[in-house]
């Protein structure tokens, strides 16, 4: 008896149902017990289907993150500290952040203008032609695969013994590495960068152009508008938003890379995700066990920022490229 | 008006051409700078002596033991990812499509999240969760497994949604469940069958990352195909160039081919 006059009292007071359950029509709530349990059951059943999976992303996915996010916070002694987050204003690591961040805005922005006009290129191409499926295949490739394989394609090109190295060496007498061997450096770092994010760039930016109706630059046509008109006041407004969109993707993308600098340079670490590997691979400083997990921990703060205005804007370009 | 579109398309065209060729020296450079690195003899000759070693698997399996395992684990973790990420997702994305649909947001959340947390990260707090995957399974470089397929959650997710956007699930699944098919059924039977190249695109793009995927692996101290390129790299520059350029040309082959794919699909179900 108790346990039938139970069910939908508590069911009513609403503290224990949990997520799905709160949001149940109301009328049914007032019938009598056995049904809502039986309901109820069979929502238990559904909720079992999806358990393998939330099983495996707790594991895989949520605990690691808890992981990293309470490893920020933890010190040697297992105990509560804000030091590995106030190391992060330590002199190097700051210049790691600022060199990462450097990097990812360079190559995101020359990547996101050359990859445009690609884009473009492709866009006014016959749309089953032979160019633009070529175009797409290889992009895919260099921007999904590349990682270590990109690194060496450079170095072989401009490497201490590349190709082109020695070809300008040879016959014009041009040594590009005069000053510094910036090829394991920042500006070497962007050169090969620039290499995925442009093809990145065109998987990203090439939907939102086939989303541009050839009728609205007939329409600027009959109404007399130049072509540069029909740019400044209807492709470039509605195309804005995914063209800055795709950019901040391009920022997030380079942002979190590091297979290319991982192969490429082998002393130092001038970027985050280089400091890192620094941190989880070499003896660590006494007191600093959990700096890594601090500057991971930045770098998805970071990494969130830019993704969540990305969303935000991919909504915005949604309205006219649906 | 007739004139005006005629030259507003000549001068695409120009323009079309000017962008492709400046920027395919660009990226036709390094691959080119590539072959030339790998057919170089000594003294000034050239030589497909690099060539012709990788060909020969046993030649290859001898002298690099390294990059014929690392090529084999490869092949392995994509085989075992794609069978888990169809075994856990598909089902899952299906029945919350069902069943579950206010959970929809929260399993497209929790798909994407990978996107956000970069994969130097995950290491960072994968380390203690494969401290307990080697107690109990082992160390073996396939335990990769499972790192991948929260990687490939991403991509998997988006194409399954896609084509799940693209079928009328609900009245599918009501007919077949008013004719009597168990659940199971109604996803096995009728479901999955109108969903296979979402499927088939989801394991492409599942195979394309697992041998793609460096940061893992080498962080957490394990053995697949770029590990052993990047390790070659330190010993024998040559044949980690050539194994790279392989690699590359071989993925580009594959990709350009699923396009055609992709597009005789398209038009055979405008047809009917």
């Amino acid at each position: 008896m108790s346990t039938v006059s139970q069910s939908p009292d508590r069911s009513k007071s609403g503290l224990t149902p949990t997520g799905p359950d709160l949001a149940a029509p109301q009328p049914p709530e007032v019938r009598a017990g056995p049904a809502t349990l039986l309901r109820r059951l069979a929502r238990g059943r559904n909720l079992l289907g999806v358990a393998p999976f939330t099983a495996f992303v707790v594991v895989f996915l949520a605990i690691p993150t808890l992981v990293v996010a309470i490893g920020a916070f933890t010190s040697d002694t297992n105990g509560f500290t804000l030091s590995n987050i106030s190391a992060l204003t330590s002199g190097y690591i700051v210049d790691a952040f600022v060199r990462s961040i450097v990097l990812s805005a360079a190559s995101a922005v020359i990547g996101a203008v050359l990859g445009a006009l690609l884009a473009y290129a492709l866009a006014t191409a016959k749309p089953g032609g032979i160019l633009r499926r070529l175009v797409t295949a290889a992009s895919g490739v260099l921007a999904q695969f590349g990682g270590v394989m990109l690194a060496f394609a450079f170095l072989a090109t401009i490497g201490l013994s590349g190709f082109v190295t020695l070809f300008l060496r040879d016959n014009f007498g041009i040594d590009i590495f005069a000053g510094s061997v910036w090829l394991f450096e920042l500006p070497g770092l962007i050169v090969v960068y620039t290499y995925f994010q442009i093809p990145l760039m065109v998987i990203v930016f090439l939907p939102a152009l086939d989303g541009v109706r050839p009728q609205w630059r007939e329409a600027t046509m009959n109404l007399g508008g130049s072509t540069w008109q029909y740019w400044r006041m209807v492709a470039g407004p509605v195309l804005f938003p995914s063209f800055i969109g795709a950019t901040l993707l391009l920022f997030a993308n380079a942002f979190s890379a590091y297979a290319t600098a991982a192969a490429l340079v082998s002393q130092g670490s001038p970027i985050v995700p280089l400091q890192i590997r620094g941190a989880l691979t070499s003896e660590v400083i006494l007191g600093q066990a959990n700096l890594g997990k601090a500057m991971a921990l930045g770098m998805i703060a970071v990494v969130a920022v830019v993704m969540s205005l990305y969303a935000l804007l991919q909504r915005r370009a949604a309205k006219w490229l649906g | 008006m007739a004139g005006l579109i005629r030259r507003h398309k000549r001068r695409q065209a120009v323009f079309r051409w000017v962008v492709v060729t400046v920027l395919g020296v660009f990226f036709l450079l390094p691959l080119y700078a590539m072959v030339e690195f790998t057919t170089r003899g000594p003294g000034n000759t050239r030589t497909g002596d690099t060539w012709r070693q990788l060909i020969d698997w046993d030649q290859l399996s001898q002298k690099y033991p390294d990059l014929a395992q690392g090529i084999a684990n490869s092949f392995g973790l994509a085989l075992l990812t794609t069978a888990l990420m169809l075994v856990l997702l598909v089902p899952t994305v299906i029945w919350v499509r069902l069943r579950l649909p206010r959970l929809r947001r929260v399993l497209e959340f929790v798909c994407l999240l990978p996107l956000t947390i970069p994969a130097i990260v995950l290491v960072e707090g994968l380390a203690p969760v494969y401290a307990w995957v080697v107690y109990f399974i082992g160390g073996s470089s396939l335990t990769l497994t499972f790192a991948y397929t929260v990687l490939v959650l991403p991509y998997a997710y988006r194409s399954l949604d896609v084509g799940l956007s693209a079928i009328d699930v609900r009245t599918l699944a009501e007919a077949a469940r008013s004719l009597g098919a168990s659940w199971f059924t109604v996803i096995w039977r009728v479901v999955l069958p109108n969903l296979r190249f979402a499927v088939l695109s989801a394991a492409f793009l599942t195979v394309a990352l697992v041998f793609g995927e460096f940061t893992i692996a080498s962080l957490l101290n394990r053995n697949n195909l770029q590990v052993a390129i990047e390790l070659l790299g330190k010993s024998s520059a040559q044949m980690s160039v050539a194994v790279s350029l392989a690699s590359l040309i071989l993925a580009f082959v594959l990709l350009f081919l699923i396009s055609f794919v992709g597009r005789s699909r398209r038009t055979s179900r405008e047809k009917t």
